[in-house]
C-alpha cells in the first residue's frame, strides 16, 4: 500500500466530496420540504387523503435508488414532450439535476415515513389539550404536533441522512464526479484502486463522523426538556 | 339550592347526552344545568361514564345524541351517513372550546415548551393576545398557582402536583366561562393531592363555574355546591352535597360512600 498515492489522490477526491455534500444537503433539504406534507397526509384518518402519500412512499421505498435514478436520467428522456419542453429539458438533460431530483424524491419518502411514525407517537393527550383550548386542527399541527414529532424523528432522520450520504455514490453511475465518481476517474489514471478507494472510504467516514456529531449537537439543543432538572438553589431561574 | 344560585344565569346546559361505543352504551341520557358560580362535583365508580360525560361537553368525545348549550349558544351538530352525530360547524366548535377550560388527569402539558410558553400559546394563537399582554397574564396566573419562579422550567422538571397547577393556570389563561376538571388529582402521589385541591378550592371561592369529576369525596363535599352521582351512564342522585352525603337516597350511593369515606 502506498501512502503517497493516497495523499496525491486527496485533492481530487476532496473536490468530489464537495459535490457529494452538495447532492446530500440539497436533496436533504428538498426531501424534508416534501416529507412534511406527505407525512401529515399519511397520518390522516381519511383514506382518500392518505392514499396518494401511501402509494408514493410505497414506490420509493419499494424500488432501488439506482433504478429510480435510471428512470429519471434515462427513462424520462424517452418522452418526446420532455425533450421538447423548454422547461423540463434543460433540467432533465443535466445529470446533476437528475440526481438532485431522484435523491430528493427518494429521501423524501423515507423521511415522510419516519415523520409519520413520529406524528403518531405524539401523545393524544397533548393534542386534546390543544383542541380543548380552542386551537384549530392546523394550529395544533403546526405548534404542537410537528414540533414534537420533529424531535421524536430526529435520531431516525440522522440515520436516513447517513444512508443517503452513501446512497449518493450512485450519482457516479450517471457521469457525476462525486466522491465515488472522482475516485473512479483518478483510478483510470493511476491504476491504484486499493489506495484510491481506501482514501475515498476514509473521506466518507470522516463526513459521517461530522454528521453524527452535528446531529447529536442538534438533538442536545432541542431536547432541553428531556434532560435532568436544572440544578441550583430553589427559586433561581435555570439558564436553559 | 340557595336563592342566589337559582338567580344566576345558566352557563352550561346539557340535555340528554347519550354516548355509545359500538354495542356499549356508556351514557344513557344525562342532563345538567350549571349556573354561574356552580361547582358541580361528579362522582361515580369507574365505568359509570363520568369522564366520558365530561369529555362529551367540549366534544373531545362526540356524543351519540344530546344537546349542549354554552351561554345559550348550542353546539351545532349534524348526522353523518352512518347516522353518527358530528359537529356541524368546526369553526363554531373551536370558538366554543376556547371558552371552556379543561384540566386533564394526565396534565397534558406540552413537554417541548417551557411553563410560560404553555400558558402563552393558546391566548396568543386563539385569542390573538399580544405577546407582552399574554406573558403578563401568564405570569400573574403562575403567581396565583404558586409557581411564578418556575416559569422557565420544562414540565418534566416539575412534580406532578406542580404540573397540574400549571395545567390549571393554562386553562385559566383563556378566561374560561366554565372549567372542566377530569379527575385532576387521580394521577398524583397522595402527598401532592392537597396542593392541587387547594388551587381548585381557591377558584371555587372566586365564584368560578366548574364541573369536577373526582374521587376525592371529602373535597367534593366541602367545595362543591352540587353533586351528581352517576351509575351506569345515568344520574343516580343529584343534589346539594350536604344532603347527598349525609342522607344518600340510593343504596348504591350509600355503598359508594362507605367504600370511599373509609
Amino acid at each position: 500500500m502506498n501512502i503517497d498515492v493516497m495523499m496525491a489522490a486527496l485533492p481530487k477526491l476532496l473536490e468530489g466530496a464537495g459535490l457529494t455534500l452538495q447532492l446530500l444537503f440539497i436533496s436533504g433539504f428538498f426531501g424534508v420540504l416534501l416529507a412534511v406534507p406527505l407525512a401529515v397526509a399519511r397520518a390522516s384518518q381519511s383514506l382518500a387523503v392518505k392514499a396518494l402519500p401511501f402509494a408514493y412512499i410505497f414506490f420509493f421505498r419499494g424500488t432501488p435508488l439506482l433504478v429510480q435514478l435510471f428512470l429519471v436520467y434515462y427513462g424520462l428522456s424517452q418522452f418526446a414532450f420532455v425533450r421538447e419542453s423548454p422547461i423540463l429539458w434543460p433540467v432533465l438533460s443535466e445529470p446533476y439535476w437528475c440526481a438532485i431530483i431522484t435523491f430528493s424524491l427518494h429521501t423524501g419518502a423515507y423521511i415522510a415515513e419516519i415523520l409519520r411514525g413520529a406524528i403518531q407517537a405524539v401523545p393524544a393527550g397533548e393534542v386534546e389539550a390543544a383542541r380543548a383550548l380552542g386551537m384549530t386542527r392546523a394550529g395544533t399541527m403546526g405548534r404542537i404536533v410537528l414540533p414534537r414529532a420533529a424531535r421524536i424523528a430526529l435520531p431516525a432522520y440522522g440515520n436516513e441522512l447517513i444512508l443517503m450520504l452513501k446512497g449518493s455514490a450512485l450519482a457516479s453511475t450517471i457521469t457525476l464526479l462525486d466522491l465515488t465518481g472522482m475516485a473512479r476517474t483518478v483510478i483510470a489514471r493511476n491504476y491504484m484502486p486499493l489506495e484510491t478507494f481506501l482514501m475515498a472510504g476514509i473521506i466518507y467516514m470522516a463526513i459521517t463522523f461530522v454528521l453524527v456529531r452535528a446531529l447529536r449537537f442538534i438533538e442536545h439543543r432541542v431536547s432541553a426538556h428531556m434532560r435532568a432538572r436544572p440544578t441550583g438553589p430553589v427559586g433561581v431561574e435555570p439558564t436553559a | 339550592m340557595s336563592s342566589e344560585t337559582t338567580a344566576a344565569p345558566t352557563v352550561l346546559a346539557v340535555e340528554n347526552i347519550h354516548k355509545r361505543f359500538g354495542e356499549i352504551e356508556v351514557l344513557r341520557g344525562i342532563s345538567l344545568e350549571a349556573r354561574n358560580g356552580d361547582v358541580v362535583s361528579i362522582l361515580g365508580s369507574s365505568g359509570s361514564g363520568k369522564s366520558t360525560f365530561l369529555r362529551c361537553l367540549n366534544f373531545l368525545e362526540t356524543p351519540s345524541a344530546g344537546r349542549i348549550h354554552l351561554h345559550g349558544e348550542e353546539i351545532r351538530t349534524r348526522r353523518d351517513r352512518a347516522g353518527m352525530l358530528r359537529p356541524a360547524d368546526h369553526g363554531q366548535l373551536t370558538r366554543l372550546r376556547a371558552r371552556v377550560g379543561m384540566v386533564f388527569q394526565q396534565f397534558n402539558l406540552w413537554p417541548h415548551m417551557t411553563v410560560l410558553s404553555n400558558l402563552v400559546e393558546a391566548p396568543r394563537r386563539v385569542r390573538g393576545l399580544g405577546k407582552a399582554e399574554a406573558i403578563e397574564k401568564a405570569e400573574a396566573l403562575l403567581e396565583k398557582v404558586g409557581l411564578a419562579e418556575r416559569r422557565d422550567y420544562y414540565p418534566a422538571h416539575l412534580s406532578g402536583g406542580q404540573q397540574q397547577r400549571v395545567a390549571i393556570a393554562r386553562a385559566l389563561a383563556m378566561d374560561p366561562e366554565v372549567i372542566l376538571f377530569d379527575e385532576p388529582t387521580s394521577a398524583l402521589d397522595p402527598e401532592l393531592v392537597g396542593e392541587v385541591l387547594a388551587v381548585i378550592e381557591a377558584l371555587a371561592n372566586e365564584g368560578r363555574t366548574m364541573l369536577i369529576v373526582t374521587h376525592e369525596i371529602g373535597f367534593a363535599r366541602d367545595v362543591s355546591t352540587r353533586t351528581l352521582f352517576l351509575h351506569e351512564g345515568r344520574v343516580e342522585e343529584d343534589g346539594a352535597p350536604a344532603a347527598l352525603f349525609t342522607a344518600p337516597e340510593s343504596e348504591r350511593l350509600r355503598k359508594f360512600l362507605s367504600r370511599h369515606l373509609h
